[in-house]
């Protein structure tokens, strides 16, 4: 083992020092939860209502089928905010004064859109919109809690790109017309595939958002599994069921945030070389 | 040797005075409601007709209203004593302490459910009806459990109704499922669905006050449910009340108060034809 020298020797010091610190306060912090918390009053109760294992085992499955509802609710409405965001942010960003009513569309949509709680857009459209009289299947409440839902987070999602598109240099833009570049092909093979890459790690929180979200379409009518839950919950007076809905959330949006973080560090290691 | 408790007395007076001899359990709920010498009693939030009137259950009008006074007096609390508080269906199965002696709002007993909280004996039992709206495909649909079966259902999710239709009806397409019953009428006024599945008292004033054609087109035979659908009142698991709210419950249908009653608020399903399943 090669001789450390002074220095080398307080550091290790210190790097041990604080290995036993974390160690010992994580393991009174376990300690503290697994052995504390048992012995509060109503623990027997709340283990029996929140986390009964033959209630999970019972209701695990459907949970499961009812969760692959919310998986297609999130797989079409994903791309649909996509385009429709991406829509809105080029619309903010016109400069021709002609264009100036697609300038105060794009803002009005984001300032009022993005101003009523997800939840509301949802219950206004979901059922007011069939409630018109629309013949079915156009009054599926799949397709109207989607174009809610998608509504609701591309006003969101617009101002992720409006911000990516600001965040390109102008001499980039500035760079690209002196090179005979029209407006708009500046925009998709200059600006556009610059801003969006920048954005990444931003519209990955929003995948996250818009995964949990989803859930919010049971409220009017669809058995997805945040709706599959209640009614064990009903029918068994236990809450047990959303607890296994909330593992299965955490399966899936574990992995995702995991992702964004990776992305966000590698993309900050990029920007710092 | 006896404490000495001024409600008790009270209580024992007014029955000796005045209530007569229903009123002789007076005694048994002293020192086990929430608060001494008052009756909480929880309902829910809003609370729905025909069960408690325009949402308010003070008045004492509605089913469960006057259900939840009769058995208060049968108790031993005259109608000052009684206190209304508001849950919704998972605050009064959550675990902790209850804000309420008891509460009614529809709770169907059933097995899972009585493993959790306590239920008093049963205050009525309901058939399950099916409501079409008039002017929609479904409007003359037979009542038969094939015809049926081929309708596209909505119900409030975790409802006696719902398990009867997902288990015994068995309709070919999905259901959706609501909230509540007010977000089922409003899919059904919009044509998303094209039946309902309400309790029978519900479904009657459903068509008769909230949906504009609405119409029923049977309730099923009792004997089809896995269980008949009774109502109880819930109460916390292990309550020291149970004792005297089933007493006092037997008392109401022994004297013939508790069908009084519900002729009152409910009227009756006698015209509402039987729904043949094995057809």
């Amino acid at each position: 083992m090669p001789k450390l020298n002074r220095r080398q020797l307080h550091d290790q010091a210190i790097r041990r020092r604080s290995l036993v610190i974390s160690s010992a306060s994580l393991f009174a912090v376990c300690a503290g939860l697994v052995l504390l918390v048992p012995m509060a009053p109503g623990w027997t109760a709340v283990k029996n209502s929140f986390f009964n294992w033959d209630v999970l085992v019972k209701t695990f499955p459907k949970l499961l089928s009812a969760f692959v509802v919310d998986l297609k609710i999130f797989l079409w409405s994903a791309p649909l905010i996509f385009v429709l965001s991406l829509a809105i942010a080029l619309a903010r960003n016109t400069r021709r004064p002609a264009l100036f009513p697609l300038r105060l569309f794009g803002a009005l949509y984001t300032d009022v859109l993005r101003g009523v709680p997800v939840i509301l857009l949802v219950y206004l459209i979901g059922f007011g919109i069939p409630g018109l009289g629309l013949p079915r299947p156009y009054n599926s409440p799949y397709i109207w809690g989607t174009v809610a839902l998608v509504l609701g987070y591309s006003a969101y999602v617009a101002e992720v790109f409006r911000a990516g598109i600001e965040s390109v240099h102008a001499s980039q833009s500035a760079a690209a017309r002196s090179l005979g570049l029209s407006e708009s092909a500046t925009m998709r093979y200059v600006v556009l595939p610059q801003a969006i890459r920048r954005q990444i790690p931003a519209l990955m929180n929003f995948v996250i958002a818009l995964l949990k979200d989803v859930a919010l379409l049971s409220f009017i009518g669809p058995i997805e599994i945040l709706r599959q839950a209640n009614v064990y919950k009903s029918l068994m007076a236990n809450f047990t069921p959303y607890v296994g809905a909330a593992i299965i959330f955490l399966c899936v949006t574990i992995p995702v945030t995991r992702y964004a973080d990776y992305l966000l560090a590698r993309q900050r290691r990029e920007r710092s070389v | 040797m006896k404490s000495v408790n001024p409600w008790g007395a009270v209580s024992l007076l007014s029955a000796v005075l005045m209530l007569g001899p229903v009123s002789a359990f007076g005694a048994c709920a002293d020192g086990n409601t929430l608060h001494d010498g008052r009756l909480t009693i929880a309902t829910g939030n809003p609370a729905y007709a025909p069960w408690v009137m325009d949402d308010d259950p003070a008045s004492g009008n509605g089913f469960e209203a006057a259900v939840a006074y009769a058995v208060a007096d049968a108790m031993g609390f005259d109608a000052g004593a009684v206190d209304w508080v508001r849950t919704s269906f998972d605050e009064a199965i959550q675990p902790g302490e209850k804000n309420f002696d008891f509460n009614l709002q529809q709770y169907s007993i059933n097995a899972d459910r009585e493993k959790v909280v306590d239920f008093s004996a049963p205050y009525y039992t309901t058939a399950v009806a099916v409501v079409v709206k008039e002017g929609s495909e479904a409007q003359n649909v037979e009542p038969t459990g094939s015809a049926l079966r081929k309708l596209r259902f909505g119900a409030a999710a975790g409802t006696t109704s719902q398990t009867f239709l997902s288990s015994v009806v068995m309709p070919e397409q999905d259901l959706l499922l609501y909230d509540d019953n007010a977000n089922v009428i409003a899919a059904i006024s919009a044509n998303q669905i094209d039946a309902l599945v309400f309790d029978l008292p519900s479904a009657l004033f459903a068509t008769a006050v909230q949906i504009d054609g609405g119409k029923i087109v049977g309730q099923f035979p009792v004997e089809a449910s896995i269980e008949p659908d009774n109502f109880g009142l819930l109460m916390a698991e292990g309550s020291a009340l149970k004792a005297c709210v089933d007493e006092a419950i037997t008392a109401l249908k022994e004297s013939g108060k508790l069908a009084e009653i519900e002729s009152q608020w409910l009227g009756d399903g006698a015209g509402v034809p039987l729904i043949d399943l094995e057809k």
